[in-house]
């Protein structure tokens, strides 16, 4: 799984998800307009733009909650442009929904509990959330306690943890930061780049630039609903444009 | 899980062993309270299936309109044994619950919107009944055409004779709501009752998850209106269907405790009795009375509590002995 991990991987074939001329919108109104891009086995990538540019929109039609008006989506050879949510989820895409979206009056186990809920993961229950109190030991000391009364940091980390409970191959994370204190901020990416030595493909949508671009191989720059650039992070940061729009130098 | 399930069996055997015995000390009227609590308890049963998973329906008047209606007029008209006419009303109640249940799920009518939708549906359902007087007698009611003891007939003049269904069907209403309880669907019930965002993103099939329960409840209600009119040999829109039905429904669930396995049948003890009292104590001076003071009960049960009486009592017992702990290291 952890393929090559220094971000210079050849595009094309091979792709864990393929992401082809993807147009999708709300009603008559549309949000995104022929969005291509790759996330290979083992990468972290990155899709950062400002409010508004169809990021959460974007990780909608992956995980299957919303449907594409034209375009393709493929993962790991298999279409998956018209599937359900619940079958994405099979197939090995989890996704941390924005704002974490915990089930608040459940416990943190019970939450953890639902994210086994597919049967090929309840089989592994035991192990999974061993293996999750392991990566996360502050949710093994909360387990009994209700997910809404944690602090968001902690949150974070349920939310991440009951994606990671159905086995994914490939971990969606819809704005880890948002809605966070700035040391909470810091505390989620340190969370994310654990998620990444775990071995895990991540594709994680941001609006906080900078700190994305330190954790993640490469990233695409969507504006208004289509790319206007993509590159390895490194690059990325070097760039005027960027520099200039995001990082306020 | 195993020993959960087992203590649950345990407790449900001596509770029918006991309820057993009652026909042996009892006169037919208390016989014929008691008929009455474990059938409408089974249907608050099935109400609470629902119910506790957020699906608050105003509807069920409508399925048990359907379940009481369905086997009187194929019995009257098609001379059709009530053992052929309840499944047909049954799944006729599910056809009913798939049809309004589908376009809600997939639109997302969720919370206070389905409430309205499946309240419509119990109105529409009531006045179908009425409209239709030629063969349901309207507003009269109509009587299944009665044969005396009849296995056949599904008709018993004994009481005791109907105490044992109602008492079987009852115990079976417990079983599927343990069923339901202790069932991998409770999970992902629970996640669709939080939040279906989130449910669906976490691999839970919504719709699927949905339906199937309003389609167990729907049945299961049905199936309770079927066994109500072929005790009373009597069926009246009022009484078997309509809003004031569904909102008696849904006052006993919550009453006597939606999430609690005997809290709807606790209930069915409010239900049969208050009437029953205000009949004995007022005569028919105070039409309407149940249900005004239903409305009133209601509003006082959901603010203070919220998980009916016996909800209560459990919440009492399990905190008792954590209080004792408590005490410990201060003595």
């Amino acid at each position: 799984m952890a393929a090559d991990q220094n971000g210079q991987r050849s595009l094309g074939e091979g792709a864990m998800l393929t992401l082809c001329n993807i147009s999708a919108g709300y009603g008559s109104f549309r949000a995104l307009f022929d969005v291509s891009l790759e996330v290979g086995a083992g990468e972290a990538i990155g899709v950062v733009g400002p409010n508004g540019a169809g990021k959460s929109t974007l990780m909608r039609v992956i995980s299957g909650m919303l449907r594409a008006s034209s375009g393709e989506l493929v993962f790991e050879g298999r279409p998956l442009t018209h599937v359900p949510a619940h079958r994405i989820v099979e197939a090995g895409i989890a996704h941390v929904p924005e704002h974490r979206r915990l089930f608040a009056r459940l416990t943190v186990e019970e939450n953890l509990r639902i994210g086994a809920f597919l049967p090929q993961a309840r089989r592994h229950y035991v192990e999974r959330s061993e293996w999750v109190y392991a990566l996360f030991p502050r949710l093994l000391e909360r387990r009994r306690q209700l997910a809404g009364t944690l602090s968001g940091g902690e949150q974070q980390m349920v939310a991440i943890g009951r994606a990671l409970m159905s086995k994914p191959k490939l971990l969606l994370m819809d704005e880890p930061s948002a809605g966070l204190a700035p040391l909470v901020v810091d505390q989620v990416f340190d969370l994310v780049r654990r998620i990444r030595e775990e071995g895990y493909t991540v594709l994680i949508v941001e609006q906080n630039l900078q700190q994305v671009l330190d954790v993640v191989d490469r990233a695409y720059l969507l504006e208004v609903g289509r790319i206007r650039l993509s590159g390895l992070s490194a690059e990325l940061k070097k760039n005027p444009a960027i520099r200039k729009a995001y990082i306020g130098l | 899980m195993k020993n959960e399930l087992a203590r649950r069996l345990g407790a449900l055997v001596v509770a029918t062993l006991l309820l057993a015995l009652v026909p042996l000390a009892t006169s037919d009227y208390a016989l014929h309270i008691a008929i009455q609590i474990l059938l409408w308890g089974f249907v608050y049963t099935a109400w609470s299936l629902m119910g506790k998973f957020g699906l608050v329906s105003l509807g069920h008047g409508a399925f048990l309109g359907i379940g009481a209606y369905a086997s009187p007029l194929l019995w009257n008209y098609a001379g059709l044994t009530p053992w052929l006419g309840i499944p047909i009303g049954i799944l006729a109640a599910m056809l009913l619950a798939l049809i309004i249940g589908y376009p809600c799920f997939r639109l997302r009518v969720v919370g206070h919107y389905f409430a309205l939708v499946t309240l419509a549906l119990s109105q529409v359902a009531l006045l179908t009944i009425v409209a239709a007087r030629d063969i349901t007698g309207g507003s009269l009611g109509m009587t299944p055409k009665a044969v005396g003891h009849s296995w056949y007939a599904l008709q018993f003049p004994e009481k005791p004779y109907f105490y044992a269904i109602a008492l079987a069907v009852w115990v079976f209403g417990i079983l599927i709501w343990h069923f339901v309880d202790i069932g991998k669907g409770r999970a992902a019930l629970d996640a669709i009752a939080e939040d279906e965002g989130a449910a669906a993103a976490i691999g839970v099939d919504v719709m699927r998850e949905k339906l199937r329960v309003t389609l167990a409840s729907a049945a299961l209600t049905a199936f309770g209106g079927a066994l109500l009119s072929q005790y009373f040999m009597y069926v009246n829109p009022d009484t078997l269907s309509g809003i004031g039905v569904s909102l008696q429904i849904v006052f006993a669930a919550i009453a006597g405790g939606m999430y609690s396995a005997l809290g709807p049948t606790a209930g069915g003890l409010f239900t049969i009795a208050l009437p029953e009292i205000l009949r004995v104590t007022m005569g028919t001076n105070f039409v309407g009375a149940a249900n005004t003071i239903y409305g009133a009960l209601l509003v006082i049960f959901i603010i203070f509590m919220p998980r009916g009486v016996i909800g209560l009592i459990e919440s009492r017992l399990a905190a008792a002995p954590a209080r004792k702990i408590s005490k410990e290291p201060a003595a």
